[in-house]
């Protein structure tokens, strides 16, 4: 099977001279859920722009195996002066799409992430949350093989950030790309993915890869499961015996 | 540019680690109340209905209510310097020397109903109506294309940038007699004048308003292989549009002022409302230039109201804003 990321002793100099990442190995197969947790400026933002061709490694290889690879902000970088679903439109029209199968694709985009009635509305008219699902489905519309998110979910608040996990993990289990999900919320990512991945202090490299066990979909009360504890708990520890 | 890009994300993760870790351990014990997200995300969607329901009926506010809203206060402003005249011509001044202010309703009433006087002024202020348009647009599209220029390249705009500074801090006063032995003292040297004052806050605004959309928003079209056409028009031109407005209602003003002193200064060819206002000067004819005055104080009034209407109307709807 053919690996949809891999990322084979990756590291990446700024030209300040600061070392973000050293030595990172990482692949990621279509259906794979990886959250990578680690401690702040660890590097976890470049190695994200590092896989999506934004920004480019100084040491080790990357290869992408993608036909189409989508990225999901810390902020939901909509276009304030377009509706929710001309801004879900964007991406086609920059690609050339045509207007009737891109508008069509963006109305499906807004239906997945539960947006359906809100076509029209602007990101100023929206909440955070949905502004947030308008990103989602801006970056789910071009179908992507593998999708990036830079820690989507920081700034909202804690109960819309629950409900968002698990709109999320609906959205994945039903579209089965290779996710790459960055996160300072431990839990956040156990309760995604199906593995995470803990980097180091800076320079980053990584220290562990945890596999974590249950099958999609995860119900939320799996949250409160004593198993579920004992997970974050070792996710914690490799965190704190690295920082 | 990158590299600062960069550290500058570093340092907001580190905040945001802060207030993650704050935000987990508070919700730690909150979370058990939480039984059924997948509902509660319904519930969610149905609770943020209702909020756009009670924040804002769907009309628009018609264009006329909105040029009330914008004039309003400037014609309560005039209301007030017609009372200060009031009280300087009739409570200040001694008898003897009130003709320097006579009472605003002598003025208007002996220049207003005297054709011969009003005619020629009404036609000088349609003169300087129009050179202040045309400088206006020259300044306009002039503007916006050498901010889109500067936009384009850190070069570009190093090498562009002082040009424009120059032209804004040297005195207008100084350069007028040059514009006038370079261009004569006729209609094209006063609207030299009008594009070179009103040039910089279009330069200058559209710039501001060009750098203004998000490295995210840059970055995303970047992922998407945008080329540097569709980066201009998709992006960084709609996102510079409210501040292109802010330079259009300064420039707009400037415009105006920019015609009167080419008037003042520039006498050859038909006369302006400004050449009117250096004749009445000399002439002490104090009816005709107080006349004179609140006709132009009129017209820039409404030049500035005309295009803040023009701004919330553009900008309101352009942004889906109930204003």
């Amino acid at each position: 099977m053919t690996r949809t990321l891999v990322m084979e002793g990756v590291s990446k100099r700024f030209d300040t001279g600061t070392v973000a990442l050293t030595d990172v190995d990482l692949h990621l197969a279509a259906g794979d859920f990886v959250s990578v947790v680690g401690p702040s400026g660890c590097g976890k933002s470049t190695l994200l722009r590092l896989a999506s061709g934004l920004d480019h490694v100084t040491g080790g290889t990357i290869e992408v195996n993608a036909h189409s690879t989508s990225y999901v902000f810390q902020e939901p970088a909509l276009l304030e002066w377009r509706s929710a679903i001309r801004n879900v439109e964007l991406t086609g029209e920059l690609r050339g799409v045509p207007t009737s199968s891109r508008r069509a694709r963006a109305q499906e985009a807004l239906d997945l992430v539960g947006l359906t009635g809100f076509e029209q509305q602007f990101p100023r008219q929206l909440s955070g949350g949905m502004r947030m699902r308008v990103s989602i489905a801006r970056a789910l519309v071009t179908e992507p093989d593998l999708a990036l998110f830079d820690e989507p979910f920081g700034a909202l608040d804690e109960i819309t950030r629950l409900r968002m996990q698990t709109e999320l993990q609906r959205i994945f289990q039903l579209k089965q790309f290779a996710g790459l999900f960055i996160t300072h919320s431990v839990s956040e990512a156990v309760y995604l993915s199906n593995r995470v991945i803990v980097m180091s202090g800076r320079p980053g490299r990584v220290v562990a890869d945890i596999k974590i066990p249950w099958d999609y979909p995860r119900p939320p009360e799996l949250r409160y499961e004593p198993e579920f504890g004992a997970i974050t708990g070792e996710v914690s520890a490799a965190l704190g015996e690295h920082s | 540019m990158k590299t600062t890009t960069t550290k500058a994300g570093l340092e907001r993760d580190t905040l945001d680690a802060v207030g993650a870790e704050i935000t987990e351990m508070a919700v730690a014990p909150m979370t058990p109340t939480e039984t059924d997200v997948e509902s509660a995300a319904a519930a969610d969607v149905a609770d943020e209905t209702a909020e756009q329901a009670l924040s804002g009926g769907a009309t628009t506010t018609p264009w006329w209510r909105s040029a009330i809203r914008q004039s309003a206060p400037v014609l309560l402003a005039l209301a007030g310097i017609a009372a200060i005249w009031y009280l300087v011509s009739l409570a200040v001044l001694p008898q003897d020397q009130r003709f320097l202010l006579p009472p605003p309703h002598e003025v208007f009433s002996r220049a207003l109903t005297n054709s011969a006087l009003m005619t020629p002024m009404l036609e000088a202020l349609g003169r300087t109506v129009v050179v202040a348009m045309i400088g206006l647009v020259i300044a306009v599209v002039l503007g916006i294309g050498w901010a889109v220029v500067m936009s384009s390249s850190g070069w570009a705009e190093r090498i562009l940038y002082p040009y424009a500074v120059i032209m804004q801090t040297i005195p207008i006063l100084a350069l007028v007699p040059l514009i006038g032995i370079w261009f004569g003292y006729g209609f094209p040297a006063r609207v030299i004048v009008c594009v070179i004052i009103a040039l910089f806050p279009m330069i200058s605004n559209t710039l501001f308003g060009l750098q203004s959309a998000s490295p995210s928003a840059h970055d995303l079209f970047t992922l998407n292989k945008a080329t540097a056409l569709q980066r201009l028009t998709k992006l960084k031109f709609p996102a510079a549009l409210p501040s292109i407005f802010t330079g259009l209602r300064n420039a707009a003003g400037l415009s105006v002022i920019g015609a009167m002193v080419g008037d003042y200064f520039f006498q050859q060819g038909p006369v302006g409302i400004g050449g009117l206002l250096r004749t009445y000067t000399l002439r002490l004819q104090m009816d005709a230039l107080f006349t004179a005055i609140a006709l132009t104080a009129v017209f820039g009034v409404l030049v500035f109201t005309i295009f803040a209407v023009l701004d919330r109307l553009v900008i309101g709807r352009w942004y889906g804003l109930k204003r």
